[in-house]
Formats: structure tokens, sequence, C-alpha cells
């Protein structure tokens, strides 16, 4: 029975607490440090020009990593599971297909010539609306689980997939080569017009997780935990399902689908400060910058690469989905 | 005072709780009946873990359809079968957890107190800094069991709290739970299916069969051979020894 008295507060604790801020503020340095030299280093002699696509290019990269590592965050938080991505909630389907049947019924000339904002503003809410849509009638009119909705919106956008997939087959091949460029995420040929508004509904997003943030602590327990613990289970998913949709229809719309990046992200933000929202969120924004700015930093400037950053990043994110699978750390 | 009044939950056409009008009253009360019978069911809707489909469940005044979630968890602490958590923690950040009804982030002095006391209650000192997916079943029990005492409620209900526990562990748990009654006048609702702890510590027992309450009293008039008979179909004997009322199944 005799059991060690334990001190009020473990030094370990505090030591740990300290560690999480620490490493909190090296991430941030970090993302500053790779915007920075993203930024100013090998500078042509026409800086000015120069700089100013730069910064339209990391303006377009930090709200695509701050949406997609905090969408992934929350989404993972929702669904109590490591391995989901608010990719599964079927936002890419419902993009590519919108792009596809543009060019099929309108022709590429419509969609290359339809003014930028409009456009923008119509994807948006298309596939905010679809995801938001889908989820209030299931869960909170239907009142069916979790999971049972997360299979629907996979197979909603397995249909939505095969839907493009056969309209592909339709239009013409010029067609068929405007829909391949739109449909792969660009980082490089963001719409400077579109940035603001993209980077005020991020914003607002994430800020409005502010209040529920402990209730999110607590949702990562389960749902039958949370409950139990006071937590309005239904009433915190949908406000993070409808932060969810903003963030990733928004980012989408911007700069085009980009799945395994938030996996990616998330992971590394859980291992470096723990599942507490409070660092996790901020973490993954700082490591969606880092890896997004560092990226494109050193495909650029040191191994001379002219292949699109995505592409290498779905390679990593793929390569970690993996890991996690094969070492059961995904659950 | 918990009471149930038409509480019913079906499963398509299973219907796994029909409409259960019951008093739990002061003290320990067990809940006890064969697989299927609806205990979980039942103790999952009077913690509102579970919708009903008809009834309500008043706890303590409190209407736990209408009532605030989080008022509710500063009154009622309810604890599942199952605990299996899909993001790793230590045993003191779950007991931790306990404090959030309290708007505690479990760092104020108010709610280190409780964790400490709770922690201290299940023995885990040892065990605080311990991932919990480095824990035996039993380990992991008591980590939840501390939790929901950290909530410092007046209610409690349990879901099978001695699974996974071995003799020593279950009997100071059941102990603890005793103590916590007869100290701090908490009152416990636990659903357990072995009949001679229920008879040893509870004050009162509840025997429920296909989705109903069979029998209802004090453990002298529940832990009858003809109640046992018929609730769990198989013969049964119940002898004395000491004051102690012992079932014995042939």
């Amino acid at each position: 029975m005799a059991e060690p008295i334990a001190p009020a507060r473990p030094a370990g604790l505090r030591r740990l607490l300290r560690r999480r801020g620490a490493v909190l503020g090296a991430l941030g340095l970090l993302a500053v440090v790779c915007v920075a030299l993203y930024l100013f280093t090998d500078l042509p002699g026409k800086w000015d020009y120069a700089l100013g696509l730069r910064s339209r290019t990391v303006a377009g990269m930090t709200i695509a990593a701050a949406a997609i590592g905090v969408a992934t965050v929350l989404f993972q938080t929702i669904t109590a599971n490591r391995i989901l991505t608010p990719g599964i909630m079927g936002f890419d389907s419902v993009f590519l297909t919108l792009q596809v049947a543009t060019v099929y019924a309108l022709g590429p000339a419509f969609l290359l010539g339809a003014p930028v904002f409009a456009s923008w503003a119509v994807e948006l809410v298309l596939m905010a609306g679809f995801v938001v849509g889908l989820y209030w009638w299931l869960f909170l009119r239907r009142r069916l689980e979790l999971p049972v909705i997360v299979l629907a919106g996979l197979i909603l956008g397995t249909l939505f997939r095969s839907v493009t997939a056969f309209l592909q087959r339709l239009i013409d091949p010029d067609a068929f080569a405007v829909v391949q460029n739109l449909v792969f995420a660009s980082f490089t040929t963001v719409d400077r017009q579109l940035l603001l508004p993209t980077a005020l509904l991020v914003g607002a997003a994430i800020a409005s997780l502010w209040p529920v943030r402990r209730a999110l602590d607590v949702l990562a327990l389960g749902e039958a935990p949370a409950i139990g613990l006071g937590v309005e289970h239904r009433r915190v998913v949908m406000h993070a399902v409808l932060a969810i949709a903003v963030m990733v229809a928004a980012s989408t719309a911007l700069v085009g689908p980009v799945t395994f990046f938030g996996l990616l992200v998330a992971s590394l933000a859980y291992t470096l400060v723990g599942h507490r929202h409070l660092h996790s969120v901020p973490a993954a924004v700082a490591i969606g910058v880092t890896a997004l700015v560092g990226g494109q930093l050193v495909l650029d400037r040191l191994l001379g690469f002219s292949t699109e950053l995505p592409v290498v990043i779905e390679f990593l994110g793929g390569v970690l989905f993996v890991v996690l699978v094969l070492t059961g750390r995904a659950r | 005072m918990i009471r149930a009044e038409g509480v019913a939950k079906r499963h398509g056409p299973v219907v796994a709780v029909d409409e259960v009008s019951v008093e739990l009253g002061d003290g320990l009360t067990a809940i006890i009946g064969p697989n299927g019978a609806g205990k979980s069911t039942l103790l999952s809707m009077i913690g509102r873990l579970v919708r009903m489909d008809a009834g309500t469940v008043v706890v303590g005044g409190l209407d736990v359809a209408t009532t605030r979630s989080r008022e509710l968890a500063r009154r009622l602490a309810v604890l599942r079968q199952e605990n299996h958590l899909p993001i790793r923690l230590t045993v003191e950040d779950l007991v931790g957890f306990g404090r959030f009804p309290h708007g505690g982030t479990g760092r104020s002095a108010e709610d280190r107190a409780h964790v400490e006391r709770a922690i201290g209650l299940l023995e885990l000192g040892a065990l605080r800094g311990r991932y919990l997916d480095e824990l035996s079943g039993g380990q992991r029990q008591r980590a939840f069991v501390a939790m929901a005492l950290a909530q410092d409620t007046d209610y409690l209900l349990l879901d099978e709290p001695l699974n996974n526990l071995d003799p020593r562990h279950a009997v100071e748990l059941m102990k603890l739970l005793v103590g916590l009654v007869e100290e701090r006048g908490l009152r416990i609702v636990v659903v357990m299916h072995d009949i001679n702890t229920a008879a040893q510590f509870a004050d009162t027992i509840v025997a429920m069969k296909e989705g109903r309450v069979l029998c209802h009293g004090p453990v002298d008039e529940v832990v009858t051979v003809p109640r046992l008979v018929e609730l769990y179909e198989t013969p049964a004997r119940v002898e004395r020894i000491g004051s102690r009322r012992v079932v014995l199944w042939d």
C-alpha cells in the first residue's frame, strides 16, 4: 500500500511545459527564417519585381499552410483518429468536378477567362456548402454517428471523382490539358486579389476556435468521455466542421488540392508539442509554413529543380502515412 | 436521487431498454443482470451518453435532457466500460481533465488539490507520469476512476469498473466507493456482473432482464434463490457465510 508521496507539482511537468513553450518559439522562429531567406536571398538586379512575385508566393503558402495544418488537427480531433485528413471529406473531389464540369459545359476559354474573384467565390461556396450541408443534415438532423458520416463523405467523394473521370473522357485533348493544369496545386500562380479575402476567412475560422480550445482538448478523448465531462459534443463538432470547411475550401480555391500535407504537419506538431490545442494549432501553422516555404527554398535555390513543391510534399506525406500505419501509431 | 421515468431505447426492432421507471436513492446501488439486459444502456442514458427514445431522467433535480451538459458534469460523473483513448496522455493529464467541467485548466491550486486527492485515493502516485498506453488494463481503469473522482460530483455512475482488476484492486475500489458514500455522501450507481461483490458492498440492488427491471431492493430481498433463478435462468444456491450472502451456481 505504501506508495511514494509525490510532490505537489512535479518538477518534470514544469520542465515539460517550459520545453513546449521553447519548442513553439523555435518553430515560429524557423518559419520566420525560412520566409526571410526565401524573400531576401539571391535577389536579382530587378529586386522589386522579384520581391513582389516572391511575397505573393509566400503569402499564398502561409495561408494554405495555416488552413490545411489547422484543419487537419481539428479534423483528427473530432474524429478521434490520427491518420484521417479533411481530404477524406470530399473537398478536392468537389473541386475537380467543378473544374471539369465547367470546362465540359462551357469550354476551357470560359474557365480561363472567368473573373478570378467570382470563380474563387463560387468554388468556395460550393465546396464548403457541400461539406457543411452533408454534416448538418446527417450529423445534426439525422443524428448519425460521426464515423458513418465520414464514410458517407468518402463515398460521395468517390462518386464525384467517377463523374469527373467520365467527363474527362468526353472533353477534347486541348481542354483536357487545361483541366490538368488547373487540378494540380500550385503556389506560384496564386492570384494576388484573392490573397486578402482568403487570409481573412482563414484567420476568422482560426480565431473562432479560441473560445472552444479547452473543449477541443477534451473532445480528443473521444465522444463518450467528452460528453461525460460536459462538452456539448454535437455543437462543438459542428463548429469545428464549419471552421474546417471554410479553411480547406478557401485554401483549395486559392492553390488547389493538397491532400497529404496536413497529415505530415499534424503528426509533427503532436510529436513536438503534444495534443493541447493551445500548442498544437500554432505549431501546425509554423511547421506548415516551414515545410512549404522551406521546401520551395530548397527546391528553387539549392537543387534548382523546376518540380512543383506539392509533388514533393505529397510524396513525403504519403511515405509518412505508410510509416504511421505500419508502426501502429495511428489508431 | 436519480429518477428515471418510462425510459426506453431501441436499436431498430431490438428493444434495449423497455420503458424503465426506477428511483435510485442514496448509497451504493448495483445494477445486475444477464448479458443484454440493458444495464449499460440504462446507465449511459442516465449519464446522457446515449439519447433516450422516450422517457425522462432527473438527477438531483436536473433533467439530463435539458440541463446544460457542463452543469450536469459538475453534479454527475459517468464512466463507460471501454476506455480506449485515441491520444497519448499521462495519468496525471487524464485526471486533470476531470477538472474541465469546473472551468479549470488543471493548474489552479483548487484543481491541483482535487487531482492530487484523486490520484492518492486510487494509489496512482507512482504511475502519475506514465503514459496510459504503457499501463495494464487495471491500472488504466483506476486512472479513469481517478478522473471521475477529480470531477468532484455528487453522483457517480460506473459501468463495470471491476473489469481488468485483480482481487486486491477490485476489493480496494469497492471499499473506496463505500468510503466515499459514507464520508462524503456520494450516490454511486455501479453496473456489475459479480453478484457476490454486489451483495457484499451494495446498499441496494437493481436486477434487470430483457430491458426491464425485474426487482429492486435491499440485498436480502434481491439475492435470493427464486429471484436469481428467474434472472439468470440457471440453478443457484445462496449460502450464508458469517453475515454475508454468497451465491453458488450449480
